[in-house]
């Protein structure tokens, strides 16, 4: 129980950590390595938690894909980003402001788990306990039934990701000569080859 | 819940041991070493001549295309997962809606596929 303990104050801290390092190191190649460390951490607190899929999903999504993601936005981006920082006091006073919607935000949704008359009802509901099913179990009983809208939904919005991606990105050079293997293939030695009579001292 | 936890103490032993790897060669290596700190041992050598630019050059928009493409594929197999372990609970209902959510996504892989997307010219 103390190793836990432990445990869990060693990841909350370096996530903390990390979170500030994201925002606050100047080369934004070094912001994305930190992000990357504060995802692992926030991982090792979902297995904290019991919450197992989660964190490996946490791993395997976030950290193998979106945080490579960002570094090819920004490599990509060719912003000289010392010039970006210039206005970081212009533009303090926005991003205080969205940043107090957001504290409200999460005030809110925890007073409301506080207070809220359901609460009660949503804490007295039979949930097995995690020594019985496994947290993977338990969300493949609930995702693909009782939350089957959600679900579909998510696939219509990773329809709409890929077409948006190949719409906004997709360039065809011209003039690039691709293989066309059915052309290969249904090339004839007719088409390609013929025996020409060449007479002495002319060209063809 | 304490069963789950005791099976990751390995991996948290692990951390522990390779964090503690880590911070013993750097602080041996920055107590041990003789510091004789220049100016010119820290810049950059390109061959003799001053670096031109920043070692960061600009990359082409595609491989943000195959990474997008990636990380959706990624998160469809992801949503397999739990339906494979919970498959026998779940019933024909829980079945069908990851037929469906399955034939969305092929629309979607029959549009990259027709459109060329795949293909790196």
């Amino acid at each position: 129980m103390i190793i836990q303990a432990l445990a869990f104050y060693v990841f909350a801290f370096v996530a903390v950590a990390a979170g500030v390092m994201v925002i606050a190191s100047r080369n934004p190649v070094h912001s994305v390595l930190f992000l990357i460390l504060a995802f692992f951490n926030s991982a090792a607190l979902f297995v904290l938690l019991g919450a197992e899929f989660l964190a490996m999903i946490l791993v395997v999504v976030y950290v193998g894909a979106v945080a490579v993601l960002f570094l090819f936005v920004v490599m990509m981006l060719d912003i000289n980003f010392a010039a970006l920082r210039q206005g970081f006091l212009q533009y303090l006073p926005i991003g205080a402001l969205i940043g107090i919607v957001l504290l409200a935000e999460l005030v809110f949704v925890f007073a409301s788990w506080t207070f809220s008359p359901d609460v009660a009802a949503v804490i007295a509901a039979p949930t097995p306990a995690a020594a019985q099913v496994s947290n993977t179990h338990a969300l493949g009983r609930l995702i693909y039934t009782h939350y089957v809208y959600l679900f579909q939904a998510a696939g219509l919005i990773l329809l709409v990701a890929m077409v948006g991606a190949i719409v906004l990105t997709l360039r065809h050079r011209e003039g690039v000569r691709r293989q066309s293997i059915a052309r290969q293939v249904a090339r004839r030695r007719e088409d390609s080859i013929e025996v020409v009579k060449v007479p002495s001292g002319s060209g063809i | 819940m304490d069963e789950l936890l005791r099976e990751y103490l390995p991996i948290l032993i692990f951390l522990v041991i390779a964090t503690g790897i880590a911070v013993l060669m750097v602080v041996a290596s920055y107590l041990v070493a003789k510091q004789r700190p220049d100016s010119e041992k820290l810049s950059a050598y390109e061959c003799g001549f001053e670096a031109f630019d920043d070692a960061r050059s600009r990359f082409d928009v595609r491989f943000y295309l195959v990474a997008i493409l990636f990380i959706i594929f990624d998160l469809e197999v992801a949503f397999l997962f739990p339906w494979a372990v919970a498959f026998g609970d779940i019933g024909v209902f829980g079945f069908c809606s990851m037929v469906i959510f399955l034939a969305v996504l092929t629309v979607g892989f029959i549009y990259e596929w027709r459109k060329g997307a795949l293909e790196w010219e």
